[in-house]
């Protein structure tokens, strides 16, 4: 618990679950998180892992319902906090961007009237200050010419561009906690390495932590310091980015990093993982990846897997690394 | 973008592609788009330019008639009755009785009232009951709509927000609203006023259905999300950030309920249920012509004609935005 309050955010055994007319269905099922400040964590994972879920929970904009666990940040409960608090922290503390910067922005405003919105919200500057400080802002994130920029529309500008603005928007207020659900899944490559190296020299400028949420295990090497590896709603592996990458011991890590195409090899066939993730409402009582995994054994169906401790601040969800 | 290799995001900007988006599309905001879409289309156009005649006449005409005693609308001239249009004044009126340029444009009706005025004052009423009904319906319409859309899984008891509001809103299109509205209007003492809320309070129905569909679309929409997760609280959210993208069906609908609701008043005043009679509108000038139709047909052609060209106009105007509001429409045009 020492270790506990110096985290700037903590999940503990976090559920989430959603309402469907076949009954409800967990997306999430225990999950543990920290956070310290300035660090950044990448959550890997499929689509429908959950990593979305659980980024969403955070800033309580999921629809699914927590079932059990607790979100604090700072020492206050998320999961708690009345409306005119969470308000003040969703911007103002933790900021945000998302996957599609295409259609994140309002079309009928220009980028600057949103930009000045956030800054006359949470930091009640005039209209002057905010203009000013709007227009720092989108030099900061390296938009050319902000002046002009600023008069535009969001349909104006580059998917990069939008990305920017989206930046700019989430570190308006200086945030310690920075969510970013696939900031670079919609653009290409080129652009998605600008976006990443701007995200970088803005987290070491303001102090931000970074939860990057993300299925591209190239931009984790690259940018986090821990990864943690969904796979239906659960944690399969977490530690560093250098013990996850080299020394991968879950079954379903090793299968991803196995799954990544190889340069030098082109001629090389694709593995993929043979079989699909199981349906959250047909969960197998056991190990959730037992059914396609090469190395399965007596217990993997009977019964789920608990965080095996593997090396310091390593571990897997596996019953081959229990000793 | 893929083919830049921009390794700093300056080389972004330059790259050809952009540089040309950008030098034709920063001069142009979305309403100027509107704007040049809609000037494509004659007949809107046509319509527009009526209504803004309409609209000079109407104020024009206030004035005249209110504050210019030879142009009163309710001065008899018992010696000029019935005279068609474009014929002089009689020269045996007093001084202080004769009209302006003593002639009658329009004709005079069977109290020798000049017809022209009558037309005038009641192209005040009709404009502004139009308007000021819209925007009372526009007002309910707006707020039920969006408040559907918006909170309508939150439940109050066994239902939720959204059914009891859009099931009020089929109860009251259930109504036969013009006999609901005569029979309030019979109720309430006679008054311009009472016929403006009346209307508008009946007419609310379609713009709350569209602005709930709207609503239920950009309720999932990411930059509503993105506005949730930087802390804009919800009536900005609604009002500042999902109103004005839900107004394009909302206000092609307007415009042409501006139609519906001058047709609707003429209507009651021609059954005299409206403005009471010294005040004159356009449609209590075609009841009272009704009785001469054979000797005197201006009485009723003038304010019919009136009425047809107006609700032609704003239905013109209506499916002119319509049109220009229709992305796939805009792209074929140009």
């Amino acid at each position: 618990m020492a270790d506990e309050s110096r985290e700037l955010l903590s999940i503990r055994d976090l559920h989430v679950d959603f309402a469907t007319d076949s009954g409800s269905v967990s997306a999430v099922r225990g999950i543990d998180l920290g956070i310290a400040a300035g660090e950044t964590v990448a959550l890997v994972g499929e689509s429908g892992s959950g990593k979305s879920v659980t980024a969403m929970s955070i800033m309580r904009l999921s629809e699914g319902r927590v079932a059990a666990g607790s979100i604090h940040f700072q020492g206050r409960d998320l999961l708690n906090v009345p409306a005119a608090e969470l308000r003040q922290i969703r911007g103002g503390q933790i900021g945000m961007i998302f996957q599609e910067p295409m259609t994140s922005l309002n079309p009928v405003f220009t980028i600057g009237r949103q930009l000045e919105e956030v800054l006359t919200l949470h930091q009640r500057l005039n209209a002057r200050a905010a203009r000013a400080q709007a227009l720092e802002l989108l030099q900061r994130v390296g938009i050319p010419a902000p002046e002009r920029r600023i008069a535009q529309y969001p349909h104006e500008l580059s998917g990069g561009m939008k990305q920017r603005v989206m930046l700019a928007m989430a570190i308006a207020c200086r945030p310690r906690l920075l969510i970013a659900d696939e900031p670079t899944t919609a653009l290409d490559v080129t652009i998605q390495a600008q976006i990443m190296a701007l995200l970088r020299s803005l987290q070491q400028e303001f102090g931000m932590a970074v939860l990057l949420i993300t299925h591209d295990l190239g931009v984790v090497a690259h940018f986090a310091e821990r990864v943690l590896v969904m796979y239906a709603g659960k944690i399969v592996e977490q530690g560093s980015v250098r013990d996850v990458f080299k020394r991968a011991s879950h079954p379903y890590t090793q299968a991803l990093l196995a799954a990544l195409p190889d340069p030098l090899k082109p001629s090389a066939r694709l593995s993929a993982i043979p079989g699909r993730v199981p349906s959250p409402s047909m969960l197998p009582p056991g190990c959730a990846f037992c059914a396609r995994c090469a190395h399965a054994f007596a217990p993997c169906a009977e019964r789920q897997p608990p965080l095996f401790a593997i090396g310091p601040g390593h571990g897997a969800a596996c019953f081959l690394k229990e000793q | 973008m893929s083919i830049q290799g921009g390794q700093n995001p300056a080389s972004e900007a330059l790259a050809p592609p952009f540089a040309e988006a950008e030098a034709l599309g920063s001069a142009e905001t979305p309403t100027q788009q509107l704007w040049r879409t809609f000037r494509k289309d004659r007949l809107a156009m046509l319509g527009l330019y009526v209504l803004l005649a309409l609209l000079v006449v109407a104020l024009v005409g206030h004035v005249l008639t209110s504050f210019w005693p030879i142009f009163d609308p309710v001065t008899v001239r018992l010696p000029d009755k019935l005279r068609p249009p474009l014929s002089p004044a009689s020269s045996s009126l007093a001084k202080d009785l004769l009209p302006p340029f003593h002639s009658y444009p329009f004709g005079t009706d069977e109290f020798g009232r000049n017809v022209l005025a009558r037309m005038l004052q009641g192209s005040f009423i009709s404009l502004s009951v139009g308007i000021v009904a819209v925007s009372i319906s526009l007002a309910i319409g707006l707020s039920v709509g969006g408040l559907a859309g918006f909170y309508g899984q939150r439940r109050l008891g066994p239902i939720s927000i959204d059914t009891l509001l859009m099931r009020f809103t089929d109860v009251v299109l259930c109504f036969p609203t013009f006999f609901l509205i005569l029979t309030v209007v019979a109720l309430l003492p006679p008054s311009i006023y009472n016929i403006m809320i009346v209307i508008g309070m009946t007419s609310w129905m379609s713009t709350a259905r569209f602005v709930r569909a709207e609503f239920l679309a950009l309720r999932e929409q990411d930059f509503v999300t993105a506005a949730k997760a930087l802390g804009l609280p919800e009536w900005r959210i609604i009002f500042r950030h999902m109103i004005p993208n839900a107004l394009a069906p909302v206000l092609v609908s307007a415009t042409i309920n501006v139609a519906h609701a001058i047709l609707t008043e003429s209507a009651l005043s021609f059954l005299g249920f409206g403005v009471r009679p010294p005040y004159a509108t356009w449609g209590n000038i075609l009841a009272d012509g009704r009785s001469y139709i054979f000797d005197a047909p201006w009485l009723f052609l003038i304010p019919g004609a009136a009425i047809l060209i107006v609700v032609l106009a704003f239905n013109l105007v209506g499916e002119g935005l319509r049109d220009a509001l229709n992305p796939k429409l805009r792209k074929r045009s140009g």
